[in-house]
């Protein structure tokens, strides 16, 4: 029986039908909202791939519910900045080329942009922390770094 | 934005040809949309095959070589817009389009930039030469006296542009291999660290990656892989998936079972709830003894990489001998978003997208499986998450062809859950090699002789699971060329020092445990290891500096100019290994390694720094020192991206990576039971790169991958005087060499 759920996504109440309330926000992100941001990596809350702001918190998109992230405030990599307007953390990303494949890079730029919510100047040792559950198999982590010290500074 | 056309009215617009086209100006090119009724050449000797020019001026190149994430688009783009003379922004890029790309073989082997790039670079310079001499015509000028400012000649007062000359029209010309080409000193886009064209829309959440593609009407596949990788598919209760919301078939082929549903959760669901039985099977190796399996397994052949002198008379008159064996674990793939696929079939009909690294190939071994004409299927690559070298892309397209057809052609997207990848993605081979040297009294090593286990065979496609699960009949694929050299598993087994004496055997295996993956520097990586570590045994036997032994047995000036710079940069202090031992808990050691990384060949040198735990067998490597060599550079900081990580993920191997497996299948299905390395464990790499712009340019994707692990074995041979001959070195392996170091005499290695 297909029902509808209210999400709040990228600052628009947006409506879907799913036929499973308790299926993970994350496909209800990629399959019904279209959007691109938000990675299929594992399933499993292991590798970041699919991290979401929720009410400013980053969580897993894999593991949560779409019940459970009912009227709360979904934000996505789309949601923090466009190509025209990137956010602070996605301009130094694209300052320090910090990139390969870039499959990882949304569980990256949501933790990064979480941690600089809370951290004015973080610590290499604290960006790491911050980071340590986002895997990423091309090696971009030294890029990765140099992004969130220079988003840091210009924050 | 960045990003590509992919409706159903474009594809009818252009004919059945979709096009997949990136653009500095983030614009899809509607390139061939005027011709849609005459195909393009792909030929691979035709500038036209390469290269169009449109109406309003715009370059789009066809590469058959594609972006695995390694920034390839951006490279191959800076050298066509260099060599045409036009702005970046002028031109669009469209890759592994097997209607519209010629077929340059896979990616694969570094060769991108060296093969793909230089061919791309003549057709360029063709088109160019024939332009000028056409504006020379045109214009009443000496071809001598023109010149060209983005895209437009000119000559005393008169211009003419590449628009007016040939938009829209072809070239109809072969590719001159002879033909000038810039030079180099001249350049002002190739040679130079451009931006990545790809990163704005990926760090934004606006790029298309395969994951993401969507067609009209595209219903969602998963598979059921069996419980033992040659289990046979006893029964399938299709009554456990009632009430599964959207669910349209369950789809079985011999051991081949799938589902297909309305919606990607539906899917998700009846492959979690379908209720299937499988035979035992009990066929693979057992973990424990792999490399008593490896040393019985059948050889086919052996290939001598090296002979020189006689080595087994130097061997046998040696009054010192030394010998070590060494082993480099089976590794998976791992890349971290699982393969996908979409097939349609449209009136026979079979249009695949995905992220294959090899399209035309992809393409003939859909053919075969699918049994219908190669003029009927058409493969196109969409970026995919990375790739180094043979992951799942094109067993997820196998997949996806049998899933489309089983519910009458309608397109069908199947995504790999994570089990899948861990499980089925191809593996990393493993590799025992056999080394032993002799010295004579005055320290002089006068042989070496090495045997390596290597599978034979590098370059055959591996056949498709779904090919193989479905029991389909199978059909030889005849490539018409080979590219590279097929017993690629060689490679860098020969050594770049001279003895006088040296004889290096590989016996080409005639299997291998599991379906085996290129995963990065294949073969390559694995020989250096186990030659560079042994180099450095046969130096501290000698008791000399490792940098030194290494300098005062090479006769290559390029080799060991890289060297000297790689001790200035890391402030290589001369002394023998392993340093005076104190009785610290945690040491600090210090290692190098070398490799003049075939078949480019690139030179890459890097000396790793690391501290050792000797309570928890823990290592720690704080940096790595890396100097690479590989001719003219296109892009700086694309290589130096692709060194970073080179080192990072080949350290993740070093130190951690080794798949699980029990008689019936692979164990290690997640990121818990295979790890890799995480942020706190990565080291700083600090790189300088030897710059030759008028050298031709050699691979940078995968050399430096070769010199780490041997870097890090002989570091922790100079912090503790044990030497770790086995891949990953995790702390239970260096505990143990520690014992049994401290169970030996020192003087034996």
């Amino acid at each position: 029986m297909p029902t509808s759920v209210s999400l709040d996504v990228n600052g628009r109440v947006v409506t879907v039908e799913v036929d499973d309330p308790g299926m993970p926000l994350l496909y209800a992100l990629r399959d019904n909202l279209q959007l691109k941001g938000p990675r299929f990596g594992c399933g499993l809350g292991q590798c970041g791939t699919c991290a979401v702001l929720l009410d400013d918190e980053p969580v897993l998109a894999c593991e949560i519910s779409l019940t459970k992230a009912a009227n709360k405030k979904v934000v996505t990599l789309e949601g923090l900045g466009s190509p025209e307007k990137p956010s602070p953390v996605q301009q130094a990303f694209i300052d320090e080329q910090a990139a390969q494949c870039g499959y990882c890079l949304n569980g990256m730029i949501i933790h990064a942009t979480a941690l600089l919510a809370k951290t004015m100047n973080p610590t290499i040792p604290e960006i790491k922390k911050a980071l340590a559950d986002d895997l990423c198999r091309c090696g971009t982590h030294l890029r990765i770094i140099r992004a969130v010290q220079r988003a840091a500074r210009r924050a | 934005m960045l990003d590509f056309v992919s409706t159903r009215r474009d594809v009818l617009r252009t004919g059945g040809a979709l096009v997949v086209a990136f653009t500095f100006a983030d614009a899809a090119l509607p390139a061939l949309a005027e011709s849609s009724s005459s195909r393009k050449t792909v030929e691979s000797d035709e500038v036209d095959g390469f290269l169009s020019i449109d109406a309003d001026g715009r370059v789009t190149v066809y590469s058959g070589k594609v972006d695995l994430g390694t920034g390839l688009r951006t490279a191959l783009t800076q050298i066509a817009a260099e060599e045409l003379d036009v702005s970046l922004d002028r031109v669009g890029l469209i890759q592994g389009d097997t209607e519209l790309t010629p077929d340059q073989g896979p990616t694969w082997a570094s060769l991108s930039i060296q093969i793909g790039g230089m061919r791309i670079r003549q057709a360029a310079a063709t088109a160019r030469k024939a332009l000028v001499e056409m504006a020379a015509a045109r214009l009443g000028v000496l071809a001598t006296e023109l010149r060209i400012e983005d895209g437009l000649i000119k000559g005393g007062d008169k211009s003419i542009s590449y628009a007016e000359l040939v938009g829209g029209g072809s070239f109809s010309l072969k590719i001159d291999k002879d033909v000038p080409v810039k030079d180099p000193t001249s350049y002002t886009i190739a040679g130079k660290s451009v931006p990545r064209l790809d990163i704005p829309s990926k760090v934004t959440g606006r790029f298309t990656y395969m994951q993401d593609f969507r067609i009209e009407g595209m219903l969602h596949g998963r598979v059921i892989r069996p419980l033992a990788i040659g289990a046979r598919l006893e029964s399938v209760d299709e009554t456990s998936l009632n009430g599964i919301p959207g669910l349209i078939k369950v789809v079985r082929e011999g051991n081949f079972l799938g589902v297909v549903a309305t919606t990607e959760w539906g899917a998700i669901q009846a492959t979690r709830k379908l209720k299937a039985t499988w035979s035992n099977w009990e066929g693979l190796p057992e973990q424990a003894r792999l490399w008593d399996y490896v040393r019985a397994t059948k050889i086919n052949s052996d290939k001598v990489t090296a002979n020189v002198g006689d080595s087994t008379k130097a061997l046998r008159d040696a009054p010192k001998h030394i010998s070590a064996t060494y082993d480099f674990a089976i590794h998976t793939h791992g890349s971290i978003g699982p393969s996908c696929a979409v097939v349609e079939i449209n009136q026979g009909k079979i249009t695949c997208w995905s992220a294959s690294q090899g399209t035309h190939r992809l393409r003939r071994q859909l053919a075969a499986m699918m049994d219908v004409p190669l003029d009927n299927v058409h493969c196109l690559f969409i970026e995919g998450s990375g790739c180094y070298g043979r992951n799942g892309h094109e067993d997820a397209a196998g997949d996806a062809a049998l899933l489309s057809r089983a519910v009458g052609g309608k397109p069908v997207r199947v995504q790999w859950m994570r089990a899948d990848e861990h499980g089925w993605d191809p593996k990393g081979p493993p590799i025992l090699v056999d080394l032993r040297a002799g010295v004579n009294d005055e320290g002089g090593i006068i042989a070496w002789e090495s045997e390596f286990f290597v599978p034979g065979d590098g370059l055959a496609p591996m056949s498709l699971v779904a090919a193989t699960l479905a029991a389909v009949p199978p059909t030889p694929i005849t490539e018409p060329y080979r590219y590279g050299n097929p017993d690629i598993m060689t490679t860098n087994s020969a050594i770049p020092y001279t003895f006088p004496n040296i004889k290096t055997v590989a016996h080409l295996l005639a299997e291998t445990p599991f379906r085996w993956s290129w995963v990065r520097s294949p073969g390559r990586l694995q020989n250096a290891f186990a030659n560079e570590c042994f180099v450095d045994e046969l130096a501290a036997f000698v008791g000399a500096d490792p940098l030194d032994f290494r300098l005062s047995h090479l006769n290559d000036p390029r080799g060991a100019e890289l060297l000297r710079r790689l001790a200035s940069l890391a402030k290589w202090e001369q002394r023998r290994s392993p340093r005076k031992s104190h009785q610290n808990d945690v040491v600090a050691g210090r290692g190098i390694s070398y490799a003049k990384d075939f078949p480019s060949p690139t030179y890459v040198g890097a000396v790793a720094d690391i501290e050792v735990d000797r309570r928890s067998g823990e290592i720690r490597v704080q940096r790595f020192f890396v100097v690479h060599d590989c001719g003219q550079v296109i892009n700086p900081d694309g290589v130096r991206n692709q060194i970073e990580g080179n080192i990072i993920q080949t350290l993740s191997r070093t130190l951690k990576e080794e798949l699980l497996f029990d008689r019936s299948a692979v164990t290690s299905l997640h990121w818990a039971t295979y790890p890799i390395l995480t942020f706190p464990e990565v080291p700083d790499v600090i790189i300088e790169l030897v710059d030759r712009p008028t050298a031709k340019p050699s691979g940078a994707g995968e050399p430096a991958a070769a010199v780490v692990p041997a870097a890090v074995s002989n570091a922790v041979f100079d912090a503790l005087g044990v030497r770790l001959r086995s891949v990953p070195f995790t702390p239970a392996k260096v505990l143990a060499a520690i014992e049994s170091s401290a169970r030996r005499p020192s003087r034996e290695l």
